[in-house]
Parts: C-alpha cells; sequence; structure tokens
C-alpha cells in the first residue's frame, strides 16, 4: 500500500491549459471508437471531460487507453465514471479502482466488471475501510497514554457508536473512515478524544440535571457549544491540539453563532455560560457536521459523576479520619478547602487525589466532604456470605497454618486471625503451554539471548592490561623476559570480573475471582514467558498463586517450588491456574516472604503480579484494613530480608500501592495484553 | 600529578537557588560535613555542585560512577611503566590531597564494595586508608565528599545502603515549579519565554505519565537540550520529538502519544 500523501499527488504536471471539447472528443474516438456508434458518441463525454483540469482530462485519457486494450467497453464506462473516481478517492485510488475492474473483467467478463466499476460507491467505502480507515483497537492505546499526559483524572477508553464520555470512559468510534488519509483520521480519533477530556476536565457536567433538559435538537446545539467553549480554553493551553481542531471545524460556523461563540471565548467561560448562549441562539440555528463533534448524555454522565462523588466523599472523608489519628489529632482536624489545595496541611497523597477528583467534577469541595468519618459500613450480603464462610469451613485441620493479621485501627496484630492452607494447583491442559510457547516463539527467543547475556561470572582475571592489582605472576614472568632480552609484557594486572548474580525470587500470582478470563490467560502467558527466561538466565525461582475467602481460608497454591525443576509437572500447573475467589494479601504475603527467606541468597525478591488491592469480603479487609494489613506484612517481609515488588494492572494503583510498597516498588503495566512479554522485561530491569 | 588548577572551575556555573540548598551545602561544608544530592536525573544536582564549588572557591573532582568502578579506581593503583611500580593516585585520593570537593555522582551504580570505601572518608574521622601503601591520609578541612543518587530506580540492586547513607546530610531535590522551571529552560537554552512555558507544560505531561509506561518524566536537562534546539531554529515539533520523546522512551506506542503531547503543545 502506498503512503497517504500519493492520492493527492497529480500524475503529471499541471502547468499546461486544459483541452477542449473537440479535441478530446477526437482523442477518445481513437481510444474507444470500437464501441462508438451513431448513437452512442463520445460528444457528451467530452463535454464532461472538458470542464475538468488537464491533470485529469491526461489521467482518464491515459487510462482510458489503458483499459481499452482490454475493452473499449470498460474504458468508455471509466472515462464517464473517472472524474467522480478521482473526486472520492485521488488519482491512486481511482487507478487501483480501474484495475480492480479490469482484473474482474479478466476472470469473469465485461458483465461483471462493468458492474464492478459502476459500484464505485462500494469500493470507495471498502477502500476507505481498508486502506484509509482508522480502527478504535489501533489507537486506544496511544490516546490512552495521551489523555493520561493531559493530566486529571485517570479515563478509559472504550469504543461506541459515536464519540461521547460518560466522565469515566471516554467513548469513541469504532472506526474513523471520513477522510482520504489515516494521518487526517488519527486527527479526528485525537481531536475527539481530546474535546471529551476537555469536558470531564473543564466542567461539562458541573451543572444540575435539570438544567441540561431539552430537544434532542438542544442538546446537540449544547454540544456544539461546549466544543467553542473547551475549544477557546484549549487555544491557550494547547495551541497546536487547537490547530488540529480548527483544521477539522469544517464548515465553518454561520454568523448566528457569532456573538455565543465571542461569549464563551471570555476566561472562566463556564457550561452555565454554555447553557445561557445556548437560549440567545435563533430558532434556525442548527449545529455543523464537525467530524469530531460526538454527542452529549448529561443524564448518563452525571449518573456517573453522582457515584463517584459519593464514593470520593466517603472515601476522603476516611482518609480525612485515618490521617487525623495519625497526627493524633483531638477531634476533627482544623481543615478546609483552602488549606488542602494550598498544601499548607500537607495532606497525604491519597486525599490529595481524592480533593482533585472531587473538585475536578464539583469545581468546589462541599464542607460535608471535611468532616472525617469513620470505616463505610459493609453491604449486608457480604457479611453474610463471609459468616457462612466463616461456619462451613471453620474446622481446624492438618497443614493450616495460622498467621497474624495487623489491624491498623487497634494498632495491633489479631493474633493467629488467619488460617492458611497450601494447596496443589490442579494440572492443567499443557497444550495451553505449548500454544504460548508457539506463539510467543520469537519473543521466547529475544528473552532468551538477554537473559543469558546477564548470566554473571564471577572470576579473578588474571593477565590483565589493567586492573585492581598487580599480578605478581605475570609480573615476575615478564621480568624473566626483560631480563633475557625481551619486550616488557602489558597485561601484568588482576581484574575482578563481575560477581555472580546471588538471587532468588518468588512470584505470588494472584489468583482472585476478578482476573477470570484474559487477563488470567495474560497471567499465564506471562509466566510462561517467564519460566523460559529465568530458565536461561538460572536465577532459582518459585511461582506460587495466592486467593482466599475469609480469614479461615487463606490458600497459596503451589505452582513451582524452589527445588523444582521447570518441567512438565510445572507446565501443567501453570496452565491450571484459575480465577478464584478473593484477595486477602497479607497472609499470603507473610507465608511466602517466610519461604523465600530461608532461601540462601544475598538478594531475595518477592513479586506480586495483581489485578488490584487487597479484597476481602468479611471482617473489614476490603479498603483502608486490607491495604493496612498489607503493608504490614510487607514491612515484615523487609525486616527478614526480602525485597517486595509488585506489578499491577490496576491503573488506580497510584492511589495505594505507593502507601503499600513504596513510590519505587510497583509498576503499572497499563496494557494488559502486554503483560507476557513485560514481566520478564521487567524481571531483568528489577535486577540489572 | 596534576595540578590543583586542573580542577578550578573557570567561570561561574549557573544556578537558581530552590529552597535553601545553597545555604545548606555551604553549612555543610563549613561543618565539614558530607552532603548526600538525592532527585530524579536531570534536575540539577551536579550543578548545585558546580556552583558550590565555584562559589567556596573549591577545586572540584567529579566521578561518574559505574558498574566497574573498583576501589583501587577510586584510590589509586599501583602501575608497572618500564620495570618499576609506580603509585598513581585515583580521583578519590588526588581530591583529598587537593582539599577539594569530591563528587560521586550515581553512587549506586558503583559496586557495593566500592562504597564502603568512602565511609571512613564520609565520618568525622575523615580520612583515607590507601591499604596498597599503608598510608593514612587526613582530609584537610576544606576538603568535602557530595553524593548523588536518583531514587526512582526501580532495581533492587541500586539502594543505598543505610550505613552509607546515614553519614549524610540529605537534600532533597525534585523538579522546580513551573514558573521557575520556565525561567532555568530560557535561561539555559536561550528561547523565549513563551516557548519556555510550553516545554514545560509538555515536561508536566510526561511526568505524569510516570509509572504509566514511563519510568520517569521529561528533566529539566531534556528541556533545555530541546530549548537549545529550538533555540537554533529547529522546529519545535521536531525538536521536542528528539529531545524529549525519543529520549524518553523506545516503545513505539508510547513514542506516538508522546508526539501527540508535543504536537498538542507546539
Amino acid at each position: 500500500m502506498s503512503s497517504s500523501a500519493r492520492y493527492f499527488e497529480s500524475p503529471v504536471g499541471s502547468a499546461e491549459p486544459p483541452l477542449g471539447a473537440a479535441e478530446l472528443e477526437r482523442r477518445l474516438d481513437e481510444l474507444v471508437g470500437a464501441v462508438l456508434s451513431s448513437r452512442r458518441t463520445a460528444a457528451g463525454l467530452a463535454r464532461g471531460l472538458a470542464e475538468q483540469a488537464r491533470p485529469l482530462q491526461d489521467f482518464v485519457l491515459r487510462w482510458a487507453g489503458v483499459a481499452a486494450k482490454s475493452s473499449p467497453e470498460l474504458a468508455y464506462q471509466f472515462a464517464g465514471l473517472a472524474a467522480r473516481a478521482v473526486g472520492e478517492l485521488g488519482y491512486a485510488g481511482a487507478e487501483r479502482w480501474l484495475l480492480a475492474a479490469m482484473d474482474v473483467y479478466d476472470r469473469e467478463g465485461l458483465y461483471r466488471a462493468s458492474a464492478e466499476l459502476k459500484d464505485l460507491a462500494a469500493f470507495v467505502e471498502r477502500a476507505r475501510e481498508g486502506a484509509w480507515g482508522v480502527s478504535f483497537a489501533e489507537v486506544a492505546g496511544v490516546l490512552e497514554t495521551f489523555v493520561a499526559g493531559l493530566a486529571g483524572r485517570r479515563l478509559k477508553l472504550a469504543p461506541a457508536e459515536t464519540a461521547w464520555t460518560d466522565s469515566a470512559t471516554l467513548f469513541l468510534p469504532q472506526r474513523i473512515t471520513l477522510f482520504a488519509s489515516r494521518a487526517e483520521n488519527f486527527r479526528v480519533y485525537k481531536v475527539s478524544a481530546a474535546l471529551l477530556w476537555a469536558q470531564t476536565r473543564f466542567g461539562s457536567f458541573a451543572l444540575a440535571l435539570a438544567d441540561y433538559s431539552g430537544t434532542p435538537r438542544e442538546l446537540e446545539l449544547l454540544n456544539l457549544l461546549e466544543a467553542l467553549r473547551l475549544a477557546a480554553r484549549l487555544e491557550h493551553e494547547l495551541p497546536g491540539l487547537h490547530r488540529d481542531l480548527e483544521a477539522l471545524s469544517r464548515p465553518a460556523l454561520g454568523a448566528e453563532f457569532g456573538p455565543a461563540r465571542e461569549r464563551l471565548r471570555a476566561p472562566g467561560a463556564s457550561a452555565a455560560d454554555s447553557l445561557a448562549a445556548l437560549r440567545r441562539l435563533p430558532a434556525s440555528a442548527r449545529a455543523p457536521d464537525w467530524p469530531f463533534l460526538g454527542t452529549l448524555d448529561p443524564a448518563r454522565a452525571l449518573a456517573v459523576r453522582d457515584e463517584r462523588v459519593a464514593r470520593d466523599k466517603q472515601a476522603l472523608r476516611a482518609a480525612l479520619q485515618h490521617w487525623s489519628d495519625e497526627r493524633g489529632d483531638e477531634g476533627l482536624p482544623p481543615l478546609d478547602g483552602e488549606s488542602l489545595a494550598s498544601g499548607a496541611a500537607a495532606p497525604p497523597e491519597d486525599v490529595q487525589r481524592l480533593v482533585q477528583s472531587l473538585r475536578q467534577d464539583l469545581g468546589e469541595l462541599p464542607a460535608d466532604c471535611l468532616l472525617p468519618a469513620g470505616e463505610s459500613p459493609y453491604p449486608a450480603h457480604a457479611r453474610e456470605a463471609a459468616a457462612a464462610a466463616d461456619r462451613a469451613d471453620g474446622g481446624e485441620e492438618a497443614g493450616a497454618l495460622r498467621y497474624d493479621e495487623w489491624d491498623h485501627r487497634r494498632g495491633h496484630y489479631r493474633r493467629h486471625w488467619c488460617v492458611l492452607r497450601e494447596r496443589d494447583v490442579q494440572p492443567g491442559d499443557p497444550a495451553f503451554v505449548e500454544a504460548a510457547l508457539e506463539r510467543f516463539r520469537p519473543q521466547i527467543r529475544q528473552l532468551r539471548r538477554t537473559f543469558e547475556a546477564l548470566r554473571g561470572e564471577d572470576r579473578r582475571l588474571r593477565g590483565e592490561p589493567f586492573g585492581e592489582d598487580v599480578d605478581l605472576d605475570a609480573l615476575v614472568r615478564a621480568r624473566a623476559e626483560l631480563a633475557a632480552g625481551g619486550e616488557l609484557g602489558e597485561r601484568l594486572f588482576v581484574r575482578r570480573a563481575r560477581r555472580e548474580r546471588d538471587m532468588v525470587a518468588l512470584f505470588m500470582v494472584d489468583m482472585s475471582g476478578s482476573t477470570k478470563g484474559w487477563i488470567n490467560d495474560c497471567e499465564r502467558h506471562a509466566l510462561v514467558l517467564l519460566c523460559e527466561a529465568l530458565e536461561a538466565l538460572g536465577d532459582r525461582y518459585a511461582i506460587y498463586g495466592f486467593s482466599g475467602l475469609t480469614r479461615k481460608r487463606c490458600e497459596v497454591y503451589r505452582v513451582k517450588r524452589f527445588d523444582e525443576p521447570y518441567g512438565l509437572a510445572v507446565r501443567e500447573r501453570i496452565a491450571g491456574i484459575q480465577a478464584l475467589d478473593y484477595t486477602r494479601m497479607g497472609a499470603a504475603i507473610r507465608h511466602l516472604s517466610g519461604i523465600l527467606a530461608r532461601q540462601p541468597a544475598r538478594t531475595r525478591l518477592l513479586l506480586t503480579l495483581s489485578d488490584g488491592k487487597p479484597d476481602d469480603f468479611s471482617d473489614g479487609y476490603r479498603g483502608e484494613y486490607g491495604i493496612e494489613d498489607t503493608r504490614q506484612a510487607l514491612i515484615e517481609a523487609r525486616r527478614s530480608g526480602v525485597h517486595p515488588f509488585c506489578i499491577t494492572i490496576d491503573r488506580a494503583a497510584s492511589g495505594y500501592l505507593p502507601h503499600m510498597y513504596g513510590a519505587v516498588n510497583y509498576t503499572v503495566v497499563a496494557d494488559v495484553a502486554r503483560l507476557p512479554t513485560k514481566l520478564a522485561e521487567l524481571y531483568r530491569r528489577l535486577t540489572a | 600529578m596534576a595540578q590543583e588548577g586542573d580542577f578550578r572551575l573557570e567561570r561561574e556555573p549557573y544556578y537558581r537557588p530552590l529552597h535553601g540548598e545553597v545555604e545548606l551545602f555551604e553549612a555543610a561544608w563549613r561543618n565539614r560535613l558530607p552532603v548526600l544530592l538525592k532527585g530524579p536525573t536531570g534536575c540539577g544536582k551536579t550543578r548545585l555542585v558546580e556552583f558550590m564549588a565555584w562559589r567556596l572557591g573549591r577545586s572540584l573532582v567529579t566521578v561518574s560512577c559505574h558498574d566497574d568502578l573498583t576501589a583501587a579506581d577510586l584510590a589509586g593503583r599501583y602501575l608497572v611503566t618500564a620495570g618499576e611500580t609506580v603509585w598513581v593516585d585515583g580521583p578519590m585520593t588526588r581530591a583529598v590531597r587537593l582539599g577539594a570537593i569530591l563528587y560521586l555522582d550515581e553512587i549506586v551504580e558503583a559496586r557495593k564494595d566500592t562504597t564502603v570505601v568512602i565511609h571512613p572518608l564520609a565520618d568525622d574521622r575523615r580520612a583515607l586508608f590507601l591499604e596498597k601503601r599503608g598510608e593514612v591520609l587526613h582530609a584537610p578541612p576544606e576538603f568535602m565528599l557530595a553524593i548523588s543518587y536518583n531514587p526512582g530506580y526501580q532495581s533492587v540492586l541500586k539502594e543505598l545502603k543505610q550505613s552509607t547513607r546515614q553519614r549524610f546530610v540529605a537534600i532533597d531535590f525534585d523538579y522546580p515549579a513551573a514558573e521557575v522551571e520556565a525561567a532555568i529552560v530560557a535561561r539555559e537554552s536561550g528561547v523565549d519565554a513563551a516557548t519556555a512555558q510550553a516545554l514545560v507544560k509538555l515536561a508536566h505531561m510526561t511526568r505524569n505519565l510516570k509509572g504509566n509506561g514511563l519510568d520517569e518524566g521529561a528533566s529539566t536537562r531534556l528541556l533545555v537540550h530541546a530549548g537549545k534546539l529550538i533555540a537554533q531554529g529547529v522546529a519545535p515539533r521536531t525538536a521536542c520529538e528528539g529531545a524529549v520523546a525519543l529520549a524518553l522512551s523506545d516503545e513505539r506506542e508510547m513514542l506516538a502519544a508522546l508526539n501527540e503531547l508535543v504536537s498538542s503543545v507546539f
């Protein structure tokens, strides 16, 4: 496929004047005379072509000539449609359209070829789909990072019919084929995404639901006015983006929008101003068909917003409570919106994040969020289910280990609180591993090479040209040679080569219910690749899964023990990793870091592969308690000489992981599909 | 043997004080305390040391640490020349003899056993043991040890040992506030204020991506590089693609996203 730029090239120079109708008719006669008659002449064709520019005329004549060699009839039909085809497809596209028809002629004859040629619209559609269309899947990764870079709350991207946002997810069309180049279609995606981002960032949904009521036409116009307001806002902040937006704002707006546009350019213009402007628009005003304008759905956006606001408020109050506990304040901390914003009180990161999120949604902080409150109550059904699980599996059992759990509210451990068992993973189908090895063959080869290069050796290299110390043997030899009339050699030093890698790693894989489906597949793929890489490297490693339901049923699943070779049994167990229950992480970390701490090595690494926060049904483990217990378990692990590190696919992780693992001891793999190749790479970087 | 003059700074390095670190550094020097500078790459750690060396009128010996840096590389070694073994001072020994400021850049990159050599120099003994010569060098009062360290590294092998870090007065660095950073970029690269602000805006966007595909956001140094290119007449987008986007990542998708951010700002 040629590059998009070619579609706009003219095939020949355009300096020459257009040919007249008579000259065109003469030339066409020469080419397609065989299918002309007294009733069917080239005169009509020539008249139509005479109005076109010279390059187009030349293009038609040249290609009609080519087509006529196969079929003058096809050439005649081509000449009649060519101008339209070039208009739709550009020269190169029109060329391919004709060639496609000629291929059909060769295979299936004139009748089908002619039908093919005449169905220009279908060809245009197909061509756009194939050649210039840009799909959501192609751009989602880039745009998601792009939007994250623009700042503000983390937003998800998802495909939909039109571009709109519910203030948490930006929905973008499945495919954009409006323009004849990929670059332009991508630009539509980018501008759409940026505008939706701006809606969430600059308060398009900051009003009450009643304010947005109106006819579909009014909503459409409001969407346009919001676009104008946000565009003005972007003009200063992101001039490059604004230029893109302007370029796509065709056709130009009518004069009836002039006053509204002026008003919305004012600094500090808000959604309320857009509404005011909407009421002043004349009844005849119609929103233009700009490609990046999606739809506005305030009802759904506000529903999502209100839910989030309620959640954020609750979380903020809990966080404030926690903070004031930590500071040992009596009663309420002396807080107001100002002190939080100015940072004078230096609130913790999670408080700042919540305050920012609330401000983004509401424009200001409502006073009621600033009252600290205790933990939110748990839903009744969760309590019941947990109690049932508690009763069902409460008894003691051989092989059950008991672990303490940290209760941050008491500031004490709950002794022997969790019952943990080690189980074996039920072997799965080894074909899964075979398929993964096949699918990732090139990546595995690459990984093995990279990891082999890391394998260190610890040797004192003698006879080196430089080094820490003089190599006495070499020196004596050299002196002897010198005395014998030889030359003094240069290789007289001892150098110590890089230290051997003395490292063990334990991988702790999340088997909670939330990993069900393709996250689980990606985890298993990642483990296959990791094992291949680590076998090349020679580091000792073990793999355990963890899951649990209530404090009495914490489970870790053996996938590979340290002393076990990576063989068929291990592969079957990797294939057998399933999504099970909840994530009571504390007990699993305590158990596994115990195993790890018993391994003789200089560096011990505990890597957690997870998809979210610690969570369990019962005992208030969800939320802060779970986070604090996990944090405590990690602190214990660190004390016993284990380095914990977390790899997560939870994009909200920056809210709680720094607190649990420390700011640098975690990483977010934004794209789950990348996890398989990323995991081994992360391990390499972590230990290099 | 190297002369002291070789390690003197000729011109005053540009440094914009942020929050009293100049006074802190100077007080540490007067009290013969070693200094640990920590912060992300390219935020001015090295420049502060240069500036302080100039301000205090000291020579500056800089060692960029790497994972093959041995104790002998720092202290010195015997060389064999024309049938004789000759002792040659390493940079650390030289700095002690000169009463210079010894700056060990990115100390965690050095091997663990190497970092231990600086211990006696970093506490109140202020002495350097030259084991191979059986010599003890006492540092003159004007000698100072400064090390730098980037706590953002995600490697368990690149953490500074407690026994090392607890000998130092630490100065924490972060990227300066937006206006200050823009002023620094404008001053260092020669671009106008608007361009400098746009560059800083871009940097903030990349810093938003830290932990989401990028290990570090764009540093002030990268902005200065981009600014210098722009001041030379390179188109801003081209300059930022080369000096910022490509410098930050090799991943195709991340580069595409970074370039879209660049083209949104310029």
